[in-house]
């Protein structure tokens, strides 16, 4: 099929299969994770997944033996498009399509990409990320949870930290130490774990913006089938790193994610709370600072633009990538200080009828978007692979 | 709109880099200042780089040029850049060529075009009036006589002015804003040359009493604030493109300082402090990079947004070539300071030609202005 036939075709089926109300921008608490035991607030949420998970439209490019919607990039990108201009939610989101997937099918055996990868298409299984410990957050190879090879299981101990949604997943896919006298890059294994047995402990944690989205996570005497090892044993740093290659994709790309800030744009705020002159607003600085906010964004999405074209015309990935994690993160940081500044009072309302509940979301999202230079290794670190990497700066 | 360089224009940049690396080092601007040259480029170089066809870039084919456009003068731009290559690239090749090419009469194009094209002809577009860009500002005033007109004005900032053989000149007529083709050796014109922290050419020109003849009018009268407008947006995407290869220069030579320099018995660039920084730029770099191929482009298509990306590339070009500049002079602690050094050359260019055709402020203001706010 032609592209220009795809199209055709997508936009059809589109407007034919997805629900008014999730052609509407979802609030931060209507995302749709998926799980074993998910929460709608809406049925239109569950029918919209269903009917894209059926195409394998929730992995658009996986292949279709392991329920992926066998796209091609271009078709992919076409639907994406299109998903946009409709102004369509995601169907499905979660660390298992966006992480997890595409090391299964890069390192996973047969079988384990036939049980886990249509499992995370459907939504069934909702994943987490057991990485960070108490002491191995920036210098993660330092990791200590334990695990030790008993003929056909693992056991497992280990205390991990900042697992976000742990309290709601399935399973978790978790960085293990199997050779506590090798280097230390070199003793630490990829294992899959099942959080629905007993040994298994997510204790929420609160945070800055008043929401608990993460965990300590305790492993206690867990066994674990053997099966579940992806990759080779004491390999697990090189999948460990790839991973994160895909997480700082998805964080750093935070900025063009359709949530409901993405639609009020920073000025528009600033003209409603600080006055609007012959059309402007009022305020000179205020409107120097959005600009020169907004003049940065543009240029980062025109430099994610240029990374995908120059792919497509079979250029050399040029080293420009080591920098997105870095600069879409910082920029979304100061998006929501934006938004705040131009608010003036109503930016910092905290609860209450005299706010409106936009305004009350983006004071949380404010402090949420504090993380986003944190999370997926910090800035600094960032910073640190930049220098060595691309600019070969000596350690 | 792809964000890459197609392989015509790709040839055009390594050929451009050859020759500037070659022929104009910065070790030749460091000579014109030297010897106070009265040109403040090389006339000989110049004929070269028209003999490459850089002069008809934006001219198009029946009217003698390529048609070749902004994103090919973009790189020859970048390349001279690197080197800081003093040239009437922007005052002749890119606003001369254009101003002609865009609203010149057949009468016009042949008494300049062909001789631009061969290098013999330079423009300069006089159009400031203050010490800061406003191209609306304009006191200059042009009156209808009885054969033509008759200005009179005071320009500020004419790059190229005292080497140019035609005036580009903005006067406000009863209709508004117009444009004038004005030969510098009218009666009349004072061009005085100012010299510039970056060594290059700039001039005051005054207007007394100038008698023009009717077909001196470029464009329409009362049409200049809209071909002004076109004309600088090609100037200020041209000038960021300029500013992008100087920036990547600075970069360049700062990021081997850090490798070659020993202190406390390593190399600087195993300090962290100065390897953030340093990573900074690097991104700062890279997303200017693809402002200024995104504006070229949209200039070359005529892209409804082709204003908003004039701004967003030259307030980028302008803040990114600034940090490039002071970090450069920083990180080469007492040397950087020094001026059988190179790097101080970056810094004197940067000021001058962040000012040029609009300053960061200005650019935020104008972005804003295009985008509803
Ligand atoms: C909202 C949120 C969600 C998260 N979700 C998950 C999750 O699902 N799963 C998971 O495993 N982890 C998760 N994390 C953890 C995250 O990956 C770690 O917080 C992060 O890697 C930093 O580790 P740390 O918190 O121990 O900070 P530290 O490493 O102690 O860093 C503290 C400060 O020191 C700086 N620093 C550290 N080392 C260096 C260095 N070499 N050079 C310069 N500066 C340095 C850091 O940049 C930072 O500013 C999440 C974190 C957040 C905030």
């Amino acid at each position: 099929m032609s592209l220009a036939a795809f199209r055709t075709e997508t936009r059809a089926w589109l407007q034919d299969n997805c629900p008014p109300l999730m052609r509407t921008p979802a609030p931060a608490d209507e995302t749709v994770w998926g799980g074993r035991n998910p929460t709608w607030k809406h049925p239109e949420q569950k029918l919209w997944m269903d009917r894209m998970a059926a195409r394998g439209w929730t992995l658009p490019t996986f292949p279709k033996q392991y329920g992926g919607g066998g796209l091609s990039l271009e078709q992919a990108e076409i639907l994406g498009e299109e998903m946009r201009a409709l102004g369509c939610r995601a169907p499905l989101q979660g660390m298992g399509q966006t992480m997890l997937a595409p090391v299964l099918l890069e390192y996973g055996t047969e079988a384990q990409k036939q049980e886990h990868l249509p499992q995370i298409i459907r939504g069934e299984i909702r994943w987490c990320q057991g990485y960070s410990e108490p002491g191995a957050g920036s210098d993660l190879a330092g990791l200590q949870s334990r695990a030790v090879l008993q003929g056909d299981h693992f056991l497992v101990n280990g205390h991990k930290i900042w697992t976000s949604n742990a309290h709601y997943a399935d399973k978790i896919f978790c960085l293990v130490r199997t050779d506590p006298t090798a280097k230390k890059h070199e003793g630490i294994s990829f294992l899959l774990i099942d959080m629905a047995q007993p040994g298994v402990r997510a204790r929420p944690i609160r945070l800055i913006s008043g929401a608990s989205v993460f965990c300590e996570t305790f492993i206690e005497n867990v066994q674990v089938p053997r099966e579940n090892l992806l990759g080779e044993l004491n390999k697990g740093w090189t999948i460990a790193k790839r991973l994160l290659e895909h997480e700082r994709k998805s964080i750093g790309g935070i900025g063009d994610r359709a949530g409901g800030l993405a639609n009020t744009p920073a000025w528009e705020l600033a003209k409603l709370h600080a006055g609007e002159q012959d059309g402007r607003i009022a305020d000179p600085a205020l409107r120097q600072d959005i600009a020169a906010y907004a003049i940065d964004a543009a240029a980062f999405q025109l430099t994610r633009k240029r990374a995908a074209d120059e792919a497509q015309a079979g250029r050399p990935p040029g080293p420009m990538s080591a920098m997105f994690k870095y600069y879409g993160t910082e920029l979304n940081k100061r998006r929501y200080e934006m938004v705040l500044a131009a608010e003036g009072v109503q930016g910092v309302g905290w609860e209450g009828d005299d706010f409106s509940a936009d305004e009350l979301r983006w004071t949380r999202e404010w402090l949420r978007s504090k993380a986003n230079t944190i999370e997926g290794g910090t800035s600094e670190v960032q910073l640190n692979i930049i220098a060595k990497r691309v600019l070969g700066l000596p350690d | 709109m792809a964000l890459v360089l197609s392989e015509d224009a790709q040839l055009v940049r390594d050929q451009a880099l050859d020759f500037f690396r070659e022929k104009s080092p910065i070790l030749a601007l460091r000579k014109l200042r030297d010897s106070a040259d009265p040109t403040g480029f090389s006339r000989e170089l110049w004929r070269e780089m028209a003999d490459l066809g850089w002069t008809g870039f934006l001219v198009s084919e029946d009217a003698g040029g390529s048609g070749f456009g902004m994103v090919g003068l973009g790189q020859v731009l970048e390349a001279a850049g690197r080197t800081l290559a003093a040239s009437p690239l922007i005052s002749t090749a890119l606003i001369g060529a254009s101003a002609l090419d865009i609203a010149g009469t057949p009468a016009q194009k042949s008494a300049y075009l062909t001789s631009l094209l061969s290098g013999d002809t330079i423009t300069a577009l006089a159009s400031e009036e203050g010490s800061h860009h406003n191209p609306a500002a304009v006191a200059a005033t042009a009156r209808p006589s009885a054969d033509g007109w008759v200005l009179d004005g005071r320009k500020t900032f004419v790059l190229d002015g005292h080497v140019a053989t035609l005036l580009i000149v903005s006067a406000r007529t009863a209709a508004g804003i117009t444009l004038f083709l004005v030969p510098a050796a009218t009666q009349g014109v004072t061009i005085t040359r100012r010299l510039m922290a970056d060594s290059r050419n700039a001039a005051l020109v005054t207007l007394a009493n100038v008698h023009l003849p009717a077909g001196a009018l470029l464009g329409t009268d009362g049409g200049g604030t809209a071909l002004l407008d076109r004309l600088l947006d090609r100037a200020r995407v041209g000038l960021a493109a300029e500013m992008l290869g100087s920036a990547c220069e600075a970069f360049d030579r700062t990021v081997q300082y850090l490798k070659d320099r020993k202190q406390f018995g390593v190399p600087i660039g195993s300090f962290q402090a100065l390897k953030h920084r340093a990573a900074v730029l690097f991104a700062e770099i890279e997303v200017t990079r693809s402002a200024v191929l995104a504006a070229l482009t949209a200039l070359d298509e005529g892209a409804a947004d082709a204003a908003a990306l004039a701004s967003l590339a030259k307030a980028k070009a302008n803040a990114t070539l600034n940090l490039a500049s002071s970090e450069g002079v920083q990180m080469h602690g007492g040397i950087g300071m020094t001026d059988e050094h190179e790097i101080g050359f970056f810094l004197k260019r940067s000021r001058v030609a962040e000012i040029t055709f609009g300053s960061t402020g200005f650019h935020r203001d104008r972005y804003a202005a295009l985008n509803g706010y």
